[in-house]
C-alpha cells in the first residue's frame, strides 16, 4: 500500500497530478494485454487499475462491457489478472489496483483472494458494487491491512454520507465525475472542482477523477481540480479502435504519455474558491 | 384485514435476509437506495396510503381476484383438490399490477414523475407502463430483443400506453440484460426517476417493498380457501423466476403448518444445462444488488438461463426464497418446458383457462403431486398470470413437438 502514497509523495514534488489509467486485464486476449499494460507503466502511468472481466458489468458503459466481453471470450479468470498483476511486479514499482464486480472475489474466495493479491504484489482493490454498508462481509476476512479498499464517492453522495466514506478509506478517494456509467459524456468541470475540494477537506487522501474523461484538455481542467485523473474507457476505445494493430501497445504507451503531459503542473485547486483556467494552453 | 398473521421480522436493517439480501451497488445508487428505504418505512404504513392503495387494487385492478375450485381439472388429474388463485384476472392479466401501482403510487407520494423498469416476459413492462399511464409519468421499459421478439404483443401494449421500450440487445437479450441496462439507466437518471422492480430481487428495500406490495394475494386466498373449504390448503404451489408471485402467495401463509413448492423452469432438463431453476442447481454470489443462489461458473461469471418463459428466464432469485430454501420452510422444484406446455393444453381444454407458460410450471407440478394425495387434501396454485402473451410461442413450439401416439 506505500507504493500508492509513495507515488503521491513523490508527484507533490515533481508539481504533478496522478495519471491513473484503467484497462481490462485480457482484453484484447492475455498476451497482448500483458503488452499493453507493461508499455503504458513504462511510458509513465502513475497507477495502474487493472480490471477484472464481469459478464453483467452493470455500472460500465458500452465500451468497458464490450472489453469486459472480450476477455471473457479469451477465458481470463480472477486468477489470470492476478498472475498479470505479480508479473507486472517483477520489474514495475507502479501502484496496481484490483478494479472488480464483487461476484468474482467473492466466489474466489474473500480471505483467498485477500492472500494471493498481496502476494502478487497489487496495492489496493475497487469494488464497484461493494458499497460501505456491506464491505465488513469482506475486510473482516482479510488477515492484514497491506491491500486498500478504494472507495468511490458519486455527485449524489450527500456530505454526511461523504464525510464516513472519507474516514473509512484508504489509498487514495476515487470521486465519480458524473451520474453515469463508465465513458459517458458531459463533464462539469465546475461541480467536479466544488466536489473534490469538499471532499478533500473532509479526507485525509488523495482525490482521483473518473468517469467521462477522454481528452487531454479534459485531462488538464481535471488535474486542476484534483489529485488524479482515472481514465477507463477511452483507452479501452482506443484498443477496441486498434484490435487487428501490431503496434497496439505502442499506441497505448503513445496515448499515455500525451494524457500524462496534460497532468504536468496543474495547479493545485484550493478551497479559497478560484478556479484555474479549465482548458489551460 | 388487521386479523391476518404476520410472518418473521426480516429483512434486518440493513436489508439482509440472514446471508442474503443487501445492497451491492454502485455508490451513485446508494443515496437513492436509501432515499427510497425511508420512503417505504415512512409513506407505505400511513393510512393514507394504504387508503389510496387498497381503492386502486379494488376499483382499478380489480381485486380481490377469485379462488377457484379447478373441478374438471382435479377430476382429471385424481386425488387432492386443485383450487387456482386467479392473478390472471388482475387488470393487465397477471399479479405484477399488485406491485406496480404500490410502487407507483409510492412514487407519486415521493415526487417523483419518471417510471422505468424491466420486463421479461412483458408482464411487469405492461403493468409499469399501465400505472405510469394512471399516474401521468413518463416511462421507459427495458427489454431484451430476444424477449421482444417472443413477446410482441405485449411491446404493442407497453406502446399503446405511452410508454418507451428501450430494446436490450447485451448478452443473451433476456431479461438479465434487460435488468443490467435498467440499472445502467437508473444510475444516469437516478436524481429524478423511480425505478419499480418487479420482482423479490434486487437491492434492498426491494425484496422486502414488493413482497408487501404482493402479499395481498396470500391474503386473499388465505380468507377465500377458508370460506370456500372451511380450513387451510394443504400445499401452496407458484412458479419461481425471481419469485415474486410465489411470496405473495407464501408469506402470509409462513407461520401456518402447511407445505409450499416453488416451482422453478427447468428449461430443457436441468442435466442438460439448460434450465432457469437458480435455487435447485445454483451455488450462492451477488448479482444485480443482492446476495442470494445464481446460476455461475467457477469463476464467478453469471450464467445464461434457459426456459420456454420468458418470465422465469432469469439466473437469479429473490433473497428470501434463497433463506427460505436453506431453512426448508419452502421446497422448489422444476419442471421442464415440455412438461409445462403438457399442462397449458390441459387447462386450457379442461377448464377454459389459457394460463401463462410462467404459471403452467405450478400447474404441471401440482397436477403431478396431487395425484400422490388423497381426494379430501387441498393443492392451492397461484395462476399468477394469464397466457395471450404466449400464443405464438406455444402454437410453433406445438408443432415441432411430435404428436403424442
Amino acid at each position: 500500500m506505500s507504493r500508492i502514497q509513495d507515488t503521491f509523495r513523490r508527484l507533490k514534488t515533481e508539481n504533478r497530478k496522478a495519471l491513473v489509467g484503467f484497462v481490462t486485464a485480457g482484453d484484447p486476449d492475455g498476451p497482448r494485454s500483458f503488452e499493453i499494460v507493461s508499455a503504458m507503466c513504462a511510458a509513465g502511468l502513475d497507477i495502474l487499475e487493472l480490471g477484472v472481466p464481469f459478464s453483467d458489468p452493470t455500472a460500465d458503459g458500452p465500451v468497458i462491457q464490450r472489453a469486459s466481453a472480450r476477455s471473457l471470450a479469451g477465458g481470463t479468470r480472477l486468477q489470470d489478472v492476478l498472475a498479470v498483476t505479480a508479473r507486472l511486479r517483477q520489474d514495475s514499482d507502479v501502484p496496481i489496483i484490483l478494479f472488480s464486480y464483487y461476484n468474482p472475489i467473492f466466489v474466489y474466495g474473500l480471505t483467498r483472494f485477500y492472500a494471493d493479491a498481496v502476494a502478487a504484489g497489487a496495492d489496493g482493490v475497487l469494488v464497484v458494487d461493494l458499497p460501505p454498508e456491506e464491505s465488513d462481509e469482506m475486510t473482516t476476512r482479510w488477515p492484514g491491512q497491506d491491500l486498500a479498499l478504494i472507495r468511490l464517492v458519486a455527485p449524489t453522495t450527500p456530505d454526511e454520507r461523504m464525510a464516513r466514506i472519507a474516514a473509512s478509506a484508504s489509498g487514495f478517494l476515487y470521486l465519480v465525475s458524473m451520474t453515469g456509467v463508465t465513458g459517458s459524456g458531459g463533464l462539469d468541470f465546475g461541480a467536479i472542482g466544488r466536489h473534490a475540494d469538499k471532499l478533500r477537506a473532509l479526507a485525509n487522501l488523495p482525490v482521483c477523477v473518473g468517469f467521462g474523461i477522454s481528452t487531454t484538455d479534459d485531462v488538464a481542467a481535471v488535474a486542476a481540480a484534483a489529485d488524479g485523473v482515472v481514465i477507463g474507457s477511452a483507452f479501452e476505445r482506443l484498443i477496441e479502435e486498434h484490435l487487428g494493430r501490431e503496434d497496439l501497445a505502442a499506441i497505448l504507451a503513445d496515448r499515455v504519455r500525451q494524457y500524462k503531459a496534460a497532468t504536468v503542473g496543474a495547479k493545485q485547486q484550493g478551497s479559497s474558491g478560484t478556479r484555474a483556467p479549465e482548458k489551460p494552453a | 384485514m388487521n386479523a391476518e398473521p404476520t410472518a418473521g421480522t426480516l429483512p434486518d436493517d440493513h436489508g439482509h435476509f440472514g446471508p442474503y439480501g443487501g445492497r451491492y451497488v454502485a455508490e451513485t445508487l446508494m443515496p437513492a437506495l436509501l432515499e427510497l428505504e425511508t420512503a417505504y418505512r415512512q409513506i407505505t404504513p400511513k393510512p393514507g396510503f394504504q387508503k389510496e392503495l387498497a381503492a386502486l387494487l379494488t376499483h382499478y385492478a380489480g381485486r380481490p381476484t377469485p379462488l377457484y375450485a379447478a373441478k374438471r381439472l382435479s377430476d382429471h388429474v385424481g386425488g387432492a383438490r386443485i383450487y387456482l388463485k386467479r392473478e390472471d384476472l388482475a387488470h393487465t392479466g397477471a399479479h405484477k399490477i399488485n406491485n406496480t401501482l404500490g410502487q407507483g403510487l409510492l412514487a407519486h407520494w415521493m415526487g417523483k414523475r419518471k417510471l422505468i423498469a424491466e420486463t421479461g416476459a412483458g408482464q411487469h413492462g405492461v403493468a409499469t407502463a399501465t400505472t405510469a399511464a394512471l399516474f401521468g409519468m413518463q416511462c421507459h421499459i427495458f427489454m431484451g430483443i430476444e424477449d421482444i421478439r417472443r413477446q410482441a404483443p405485449n411491446v404493442q401494449r407497453m406502446k399503446l400506453l405511452g410508454a418507451e421500450v428501450v430494446a436490450v440487445d447485451a448478452g443473451t437479450g433476456t431479461l438479465k440484460d434487460a435488468m443490467n441496462e435498467a440499472m445502467r439507466s437508473w444510475v444516469t437518471r437516478v436524481r429524478d426517476t423511480f425505478y419499480v422492480i418487479g420482482s423479490v430481487a434486487g437491492p434492498h428495500p426491494y425484496p422486502a417493498m414488493v413482497r408487501d406490495f404482493q402479499q395481498v394475494i396470500g391474503i386473499e386466498a388465505r380468507r377465500q380457501i377458508l370460506e370456500a373449504a372451511g380450513r387451510l390448503p394443504d400445499l401452496l404451489v407458484a412458479c419461481v423466476g425471481g419469485g415474486s408471485n410465489a411470496m405473495g402467495l407464501f408469506y402470509p401463509f409462513v407461520d401456518d403448518d402447511i407445505a409450499m413448492v416453488g416451482v422453478e423452469a427447468a428449461g430443457s432438463g436441468i442435466a442438460t444445462g439448460k434450465h432457469a431453476a437458480t435455487l435447485t442447481a445454483g451455488s450462492v454470489g451477488v448479482l444485480h444488488g443482492s446476495k442470494s443462489y445464481l446460476l455461475q461458473d467457477e469463476n464467478g461469471q453469471i450464467k445464461e438461463a434457459h426456459s420456454i418463459s420468458a418470465g422465469l428466464d432469469y439466473p437469479g432469485v429473490g433473497p428470501e426464497h434463497a433463506l427460505f430454501k436453506d431453512t426448508g420452510r419452502v421446497r422448489y422444484a422444476s419442471i421442464t418446458d415440455t412438461e409445462a406446455l403438457a399442462a397449458f393444453k390441459t387447462l386450457s381444454r379442461l377448464e377454459g383457462i389459457i394460463p401463462a407458460l410462467e404459471s403452467a410450471h405450478a400447474l404441471a407440478y401440482a397436477m403431478a403431486e396431487a395425484r400422490r394425495h388423497a381426494a379430501n387434501e387441498i393443492i392451492l396454485v397461484n395462476l399468477s398470470g394469464r397466457g395471450d402473451k404466449d400464443l405464438d410461442i406455444v402454437s410453433d413450439r406445438l408443432q415441432k413437438e411430435p404428436k403424442p401416439s
